[in-house]
């Protein structure tokens, strides 16, 4: 007997092997295929999430299953994974239907073909413009947008009771609120272009150039004068310690929490750690005399261009996610406002948010175009060696704009 | 048992077992000679055969389900040598080797043959699935709602057999249409509100058989009148409809897109787009193999080559240096703590264990925030507040990551130079003694060799381990600092696998290229492996000493 040890061994492994071989290319499909027709009318739509939205989307889902006797499989993923994944696997049959995402991946996703549009149709009008512009590509749209997020200036009223209106004024404050820090501004190695962008744009710089309808063209708009002047400005600060690469993240809301400094520029993300705190939200004072305009993101849902329930998808997110209660279940599991006007309203009676989207009013959509992807590898590490002093701000800005031209002609 | 059962496999797998007469093979099955001899054994070998055969044939099923004939090829032929191989009497040592071949085969061979395909096409951002599917993407993007049309409310049905919509007008009337037939009212149609409840002469379909449908229904365009220009009925619910003129019109037989607003005709090309004459080209584009562009990209673009061989001489620098300093510090404090006159010499190796127990990535990342310039413990607390630029300036963030590695690795030279010390023969030291060699003579001409052979192999092994220690340069540097001079996003630590990351654009910060990426790959494992047999044949030269 103690032979036929290794022949089950070897037959499980190769068992195993067939399995991993199916599973490989065709087994995932396969399944959804009998799922459909073997079912009875009861279809799988399966759905991408992250963990923060996961809870709200299984709540639409359970009442988009009752009423139209279908099952909705949510699977949980890791957000930063998400992109590259639906990317890749929507060719291969295995993507979801449904993916959660950030409006800034709609030039990427359809230059690769991998989104379907939505016809929002009458619906169109129950949503801030600004989320619908977001997902809007060459007059069509491609996601249905469920929240707006950007960033703004976070300021603790212990430390300083009125609100900076310039740069300058805010590091006076800040300097004489006695505090380790004047301005916190999470930075790192790599820089941070998106926190940095409404102090870029307060030169007058924005990334790219935008038409007259606001979509952008894929025309860099940072170089020249106006950059090379925020570059300077950057190295200024640098040099009187103001701003350092050192703070990443994590030491900047560590810091801000324990009342190191009365000012950080961040996003409805931190808020969860300041707990305690009583804080004011206002706009981000301008450094270089413009306004300082921050990127708005926008999430929402797309859905696969390969999907064989495009039908059923389309159903769910017009018909259960544009819906006031998924839209403020949501905003409570992420804290950003939503995209919705109506849940939007409700959402604003709370000051802090009405805070933050009093400042997105003002801002501009993150660019969507596919050439965006090229540019945040130099942006970030040039910003922070022009602060740290690695390199000579004007030289090095100019070098930027060169090698991201460059990228994109590639 | 056993052994007279192997006996008997042994003559069979030799060649004899066709010698007919013997009365033993008589009795058994003819179907199944080498079931090990007990029912068992028969039926649970009949059992696992079945199942992998269920698999082989679901697998092939499914493959032929969606198209992919390579799989099937592939299931077809692994699925028949399994039965060859166990039902089969001349295959014994086939027997034990197939399990770890099919192994090979689906997670070596394939892998490196699916890279090596990548490598030759241009696999990447705009370049993403096939023809097809960018044929679809394209038609799909070019459609719009026509401007001020209204929302109808649809109900789908199915008249001689093909699916229709019953669409409510603004006046209130019914009017129905296929994918043939233009909308067109109809007689006799009942409506409950705006809801079509029968149309006569075709049957609605209820919500259920729908769903059942729903491919075909989001595919089907109702023209709204006998004129195009009018454009056509779509629904992307099934609940409503719109009214859509698409721009864009692919005509199969020419293989070309035209654009019916400005009349502009665009054809594939060479490279997987769909390009004008005037050179303009379409959104979506598909993958093609190119030859070998990625290769002469990587060699030969300005922007890659002088990053390239930077990257190249630091990988070498980094993984030769690596094994050097931890297998010195490891064979340095193997020899200490190997001295019997030294004292608590347990304690002392399990606290030299220590960091091998640490997950490589979780240290890499603790010392990232350790060797932090302004906020770091080693800055702060050990060098009493200095202000050195750890992982930012060129050659310390070099030395940190030679540093931290050497952390990290020297526990493991430690075991293995211990376990060989402690495994060499002792005669051959005592026979040093006898002819009078010294301590150093000794150690330089007999225990050094003989170590050396048996760590030679791990020594390979773990260069060809830091060549590719992609985990402890992305936790720790991230390749940074980034190159003053380059025009790519590479820097002074980037080994060849980081370069090969960054380069895919698979951390977001680049355009996706999977050819660049995979001609890179191959290229690195070009290196390793021709480095490896070098070296593997130098080793025999140490193995004639013992």
């Amino acid at each position: 007997m103690r032979r036929s040890i290794p022949a089950v061994a070897a037959t499980l492994g190769l068992a195993l092997t067939l399995a991993a071989c199916s599973g490989g290319g065709s087994a995932g499909p396969e399944a959804t295929t009998s799922a459909t027709a073997g079912g009875g009318g009861s279809s799988d739509l399966v759905v991408w999430v992250d963990e923060t939205r996961q809870a709200a989307v299984e709540e639409a889902a359970s009442a988009f299953e009752e009423e139209n006797d279908v099952t909705v499989e949510v699977v949980l993923k890791n957000f930063e994974d998400i992109r590259t994944d639906f990317l890749a696997q929507v060719p291969t049959g295995e993507g979801p239907d449904i993916t959660v995402g950030a409006h800034d991946w709609l030039g990427e996703l359809t230059q690769n073909g991998v989104v379907a549009p939505i016809e929002l149709g009458d619906r169109t009008a129950d949503f801030e413009q600004v989320a619908v512009e977001a997902f809007t590509q060459d007059g069509q749209v491609y996601g249905l947008p469920y929240a707006i997020e950007n960033i703004a200036l976070i300021r603790n009223t212990a430390l300083a009771p009125a609100a900076p209106a310039t740069w300058d004024e805010a590091v006076a404050a800040g300097r004489a609120a006695g505090t380790p820090y004047p301005v916190l501004i999470q930075t790192g190695t790599e820089g941070d272009p998106y926190t940095y962008y409404p102090l870029q744009t307060s030169f007058g710089a924005p990334v790219f150039a935008q038409n007259e309808d606001g979509s952008y063209s894929p025309e860099l708009a940072m170089g020249g004068a106006p950059g090379q002047a925020f570059a300077q400005w950057l190295q200024a600060q640098g040099q009187a310690g103001v701003l350092k690469t050192d703070i990443t993240y994590d030491i900047a809301v560590e810091a801000f929490k324990n009342g190191e400094s009365p000012f950080i520029i961040g996003g409805p993300w931190m808020l969860e750690q300041f707990e305690g705190l009583d804080l004011s939200i206002d706009p981000i004072p301008s450094a270089g005399g413009q306004p300082a305009q921050p990127f708005v993101g926008v999430q929402g849902f797309y859905v696969s261009a390969q999907s064989e329930n495009a039908l059923l998808a389309n159903d769910f997110l017009v018909n259960f996610i544009a819906t006031d209660e998924a839209q403020l279940a949501l905003y409570e599991a992420g804290n950003r406002p939503p995209a919705l006007t109506s849940a939007a309203e409700t959402a604003s009676e709370d000051p802090v948010t009405a805070g933050f989207a009093a400042v997105g009013a003002e801002a501009v959509p993150m660019p969507s175009i596919p050439e965006m992807g090229s540019v945040w590898a130099f942006w970030g590490v040039t910003e922070a060696n022009i602060l740290s002093g690695a390199a000579e701000p004007v030289a090095a800005w100019d070098k930027m704009i060169a090698d991201i031209q460059g990228a994109m002609g590639s | 048992m056993s052994t007279q059962s192997t006996l008997d496999d042994t003559s069979t797998a030799a060649g004899d077992g066709d010698a007919p007469g013997r009365p033993r093979r008589r009795l058994r099955s003819p179907g199944v000679p080498h079931a090990s001899g007990t029912t068992g054994g028969l039926v649970a070998k009949l059992v696992l055969m079945a199942v992998v055969n269920a698999f082989g044939v679901f697998a092939i099923l499914a493959a032929w389900n969606e198209g992919s004939y390579g799989i099937l090829a592939a299931m077809v032929a692994l699925l028949v040598a399994a039965d060859w191989v166990y039902f089969s009497r001349r295959t014994l040592p086939l027997k034990y080797v197939l399990p770890g071949l099919a192994f090979l085969l689906v997670f070596q061979v394939y892998v490196v043959a699916y890279t090596g395909w990548v490598a030759f096409t241009n696999y990447g951002d705009g370049h993403n699935s096939t023809k097809e599917h960018a044929i679809e993407a394209l038609l799909v993007q070019n459609e719009r709602r026509v401007e001020g049309s209204a929302t109808y409310p649809i109900t789908v049905l199915e008249r001689d057999g093909e699916l229709g919509f019953a669409v409510v007008d603004e006046d209130g009337d019914v009017r129905v249409g296929t994918a043939e037939e233009p909308l067109a009212p109809v007689d006799g149609a009942t409506l409950d509100g705006d809801a079509v409840t029968a149309v006569p002469g075709a049957e609605l379909l209820d919500r259920r058989q729908v769903l059942e449908r729903q491919d075909e229904v989001t595919t089907l365009r109702v023209p709204f009148s006998d004129d195009p220009e009018d454009g056509s009925i779509r629904t992307q619910d099934a609940r409503t409809g719109y009214v859509s003129t698409s721009t864009l019109e692919y005509d199969a037989e020419a293989d070309t897109m035209t654009d019916v607003t400005t009349g502009t005709v665009y054809s594939p090309s060479d490279d997987g787009w769909f390009v004008s004459p005037g050179g303009e080209r379409l959104n979506v584009g598909w993958r093609v193999a190119v030859g070998f562009d990625n290769f002469s990209t990587a060699f030969g673009d300005s922007r890659y080559a002088g990053p390239f061989l930077k990257v190249l001489a630091w990988t070498f620098a980094f993984a030769i240096l690596s094994v050097v300093t931890t297998f010195l510090l490891g064979l340095f404090l193997a020899i200490t703590f190997n001295d019997t006159r030294l004292g608590g010499r347990r304690i002392y190796r399990t606290l030299l264990i220590f960091p091998y127990a640490i997950p490589g990535f979780l240290a890499a990342l603790l010392w990232s925030g350790m060797l932090n310039r302004s906020f770091g413990f080693v800055n702060q607390v050990l060098l009493g507040g200095a202000d050195v630029p750890w992982l930012t300036d060129p050659w310390l963030a070099k030395l940190s990551v030679l540093l931290v590695n050497l952390w990290l690795g020297f526990p493991y030279m430690f075991l293995i130079c211990t376990g060989a010390l402690q495994s060499l023969p002792g005669d051959v030291m005592e026979a040093a003694k006898v002819d009078g060699a010294g301590r150093w003579r000794t150690w330089r001409s007999v225990t050094l060799p003989l170590l050396l052979v048996a760590t030679t192999p791990l020594l390979i092994s773990s260069f060809a381990f830091n060549f590719n220690n992609f985990t402890l340069i992305y936790m720790l540097t991230n390749g940074g600092p980034r190159f003053a001079d380059a025009s790519v996003p590479l820097g002074h630590t980037d080994i060849l696998i980081s370069m090969v990351y960054s380069v895919s654009g698979l951390d977001g910060t680049a355009a996706k290229n999977y050819g660049l990426a995979s001609a890179l790959s191959i290229v690195i494992f070009a290196i390793v492996a021709t480095i490896s047999a070098i070296t593997f044949k130098r080793t025999k030269q140490f193995e004639e000493i013992s």
